[in-house]
């Protein structure tokens, strides 16, 4: 214990020491899982500023659940981007007017360098035979996700779900909706986000199939092993964006506005694109996503914006209270 | 009136008024804005809010489990406290540590390995899920976890108290022809009954308001295992920071009024004991009454 205050003064000369040197510290505010990919790519971009500017540049990560995140930025958080796994957040901070309204369009590809599928995990050898979203409303099989409402994860499963439902012969919103509530009568439980539904079911060994984002699949087999499980991707699911956004507010106080840009630039980048497949996630540049074409499987997706009219609408349709996702929950 | 009086110590005045300003700036003051946010949307509104099939649920579910959790550790938790006072046993010091552990521990921690052990493939679901009793993602996970959290708080509110009653005492009782039960009945529980009340509140109040733990076993399936406090999240992933409150400050209102009848209960508990009886009456009382039968 006596240790401790000389502990922290050390720690204070070695944070005061490392901050000295950078001529700029930008603060990238981002979801919970993106940890890996910025890790990794943080020292791709010093290393490129470096060269192009001769400017030391530090970025500090800071991640949580995304919608928490983006409160923290609204009520002061100062960061310079943001960095999220869902639209909905990004614009949340754009009403507040942190960000600007037309961010989709301050970046090429509706703001998100890279993309993923929301699939299906199963049991090894696939023993029920699961190959689609209609084989998740059959009787007797278990299907784990997280809070359709409450997380990220959970809505998009949800909306994958319902958009194939659509897209069915005689397909319309009452029969999307019935056969939602069949696939959500199949789950014993609703995970608290998308790490505890991977644990349940990869270490609990609950349920017969796990809907989670591709990019997801392999973090499972790099913990649980590769020979434990098999991937499937259905016939049609969702094309899941990252968006990013740089945050005029704190970039105009801080003065930081050249360096932010650059840093989400750079993500389109090709040395960026590549690092986005290492961490499994869907390069925008064909010629990268072709390289690592062994990873990602041809699959047909839809996007939120080609289906529901884009992410807001999705929410307020299928997620406020009194939404589609209440209804299926409310007793006659 | 305090000021004219002599005091043993001095400086009332100045106690008082940082204990105004400390409670005001700490409790009141969150609280207040909390109301008052809430306030923006009009009784009807919340009255609306709270009342909808899924928000009565979760109360049920909430106060349901946590009185549930505060009454198992109401019993268990003296048995724990009693036998941590009383008898000296090797490794006491290590099982008093133990009794803390839910303090220290991060709630979602306590959750998951919670979660873990009674899942069906758990070191204990796998014996309990064979006999039908499935304790993990159902109800009976909520409270199972919140008696986890709350142990500590009933025993050590009791441990003090427990302390305080003189060996004498019993021996007294004992001496006047008491059976065992009766010096239990009539003269260590009314003695400690108080604390036991003080110990219960404090165990419900915070199984009240525990997230961290609950929403890793709970399954948090609408109408059946939604907490409350999961509902003011998902009033939140809305941006609907409104409703949120509107929930927190009936919740609040609730669990207010519980505790209050729970402190008015102790009030008398104590006032009756401490005027009408002091220990060594009661000892002679229910030695009386054990000579009589």
């Amino acid at each position: 214990m006596k240790k401790f205050p000389q502990l922290l003064a050390g720690l204070l000369v070695a944070l005061v020491a490392g901050s000295v040197h950078a001529d700029a510290v930008l603060l990238n505010v981002s979801y919970d899982v993106a940890r890996d990919v910025f890790k990794d790519y943080n020292p791709l971009f010093q290393k490129y500023w470096k060269q192009k500017t001769g400017e030391n540049i530090e970025v500090k990560q800071s991640h949580g659940g995304s919608s928490k995140q983006v409160r923290a930025v609204a009520d002061g958080l100062e960061g310079d981007v943001v960095t999220m796994n869902q639209a909905n957040d990004v614009e949340f901070l754009a009403e507040k007017g942190l960000v600007a309204k037309d961010w989709p369009k301050k970046f090429p590809n509706n703001a998100s360098p890279y993309t993923s599928a929301m699939i299906f995990i199963v049991r090894k050898g696939n023993p029920l035979a699961i190959k689609d979203w209609g084989d998740l409303a059959k009787p007797g099989v278990q299907v784990i996700l997280p809070h359709p409402k409450n997380t990220g994860n959970g809505r998009n499963s949800y909306l994958s779900a319902w958009a194939w439902a659509l897209k069915q012969p005689g397909g319309n919103d009452k029969t999307a909706q019935e056969f939602v509530g069949k696939v959500l009568k199949n789950a014993p439980l609703f995970a608290a986000g998308g790490r505890d539904a991977t644990t349940t079911f990869m270490q609990r060994r609950m349920g017969d199939v796990l809907i989670t984002f591709e990019c997801e699949a392999e973090l499972i087999a790099k913990e649980f092993g590769k020979g434990n499980f098999d991937l499937v991707y259905p016939s049609l699911t969702m094309q899941t964006e990252f968006p990013v956004a740089v945050v005029d507010k704190v970039v105009d106080k801080k003065n930081t506005r050249k360096q932010a840009q650059a840093y989400l630039d750079y993500l389109w980048s090709k040395e960026g694109q590549e690092n986005a497949a290492q961490n499994y996630l869907r390069p925008r540049d064909q010629d990268i996503l072709k390289k690592y074409a062994a990873q990602f499987p041809a699959v047909k997706t839809f996007t939120v914006d080609e289906v529901f009219g884009g992410a807001a609408k999705a929410f307020a349709a299928h997620f406020k209270d009194g939404g589609s996702f209440d209804q299926i929950y409310q007793s006659k | 009136m305090a000021s004219n009086s002599r005091r043993v110590l001095p400086g009332f005045s100045l106690a008082l008024g940082y204990t105004l300003v400390y409670l005001s700036l700490l409790i009141l003051l969150p609280l207040a804005g909390l109301v008052m946010k809430a306030g923006d949307l009009g009784f009807a509104q919340i009255l609306d809010i709270a009342t909808g099939e899924r928000a009565l649920a979760s109360f049920r579910v909430t106060f349901g489990a946590s009185l549930l959790a505060a009454t198992i550790n109401g019993f268990f938790g003296l048995i724990v406290a009693w036998i941590l006072v009383r008898y000296p046993f090797p490794g006491k010091r290590f099982v008093d540590a133990l009794v803390d552990l839910p303090f220290a521990l991060p709630t979602a921690v306590a959750g998951i390995t919670l979660a873990t052990l009674y899942a069906g493939n758990g070191w204990i679901g796998r014996w309990l899920e064979p006999l039908g009793i499935k304790v993990a993602y159902t109800p009976l996970g909520i409270v199972f976890a919140l008696t986890f959290i709350t142990l500590p708080f009933v025993v050590r509110t009791l441990q003090p108290v427990i302390e305080d009653i003189e060996a004498e005492v019993e021996e007294a009782a004992a001496s006047l022809g008491a059976s065992r039960w009766q010096t239990f009945a009539k003269v260590i529980f009314p003695a400690i009954f108080p604390a036991l009340l003080t110990g219960f509140a404090l165990a419900f109040a915070r199984a009240v308001g525990e997230y961290g733990s609950v929403i890793f076993i709970a399954g948090n399936m609408p109408l059946v295992s939604e907490i409350t406090p999961l509902l003011i999240i998902s009033k939140l992933e809305q941006y609907d920071v409104l409703g949120a409150t509107a929930l927190a400050t009936v919740m609040l209102a609730m669990s207010f009024v519980m505790l209050l009848g729970v402190n008015l209960l102790q009030w008398w508990a104590a006032n009756r004991h401490r005027n009408t009886e002091p220990l060594e009456a009661a000892a002679g009382r229910a030695g009386l009454a054990g000579a009589q039968s």
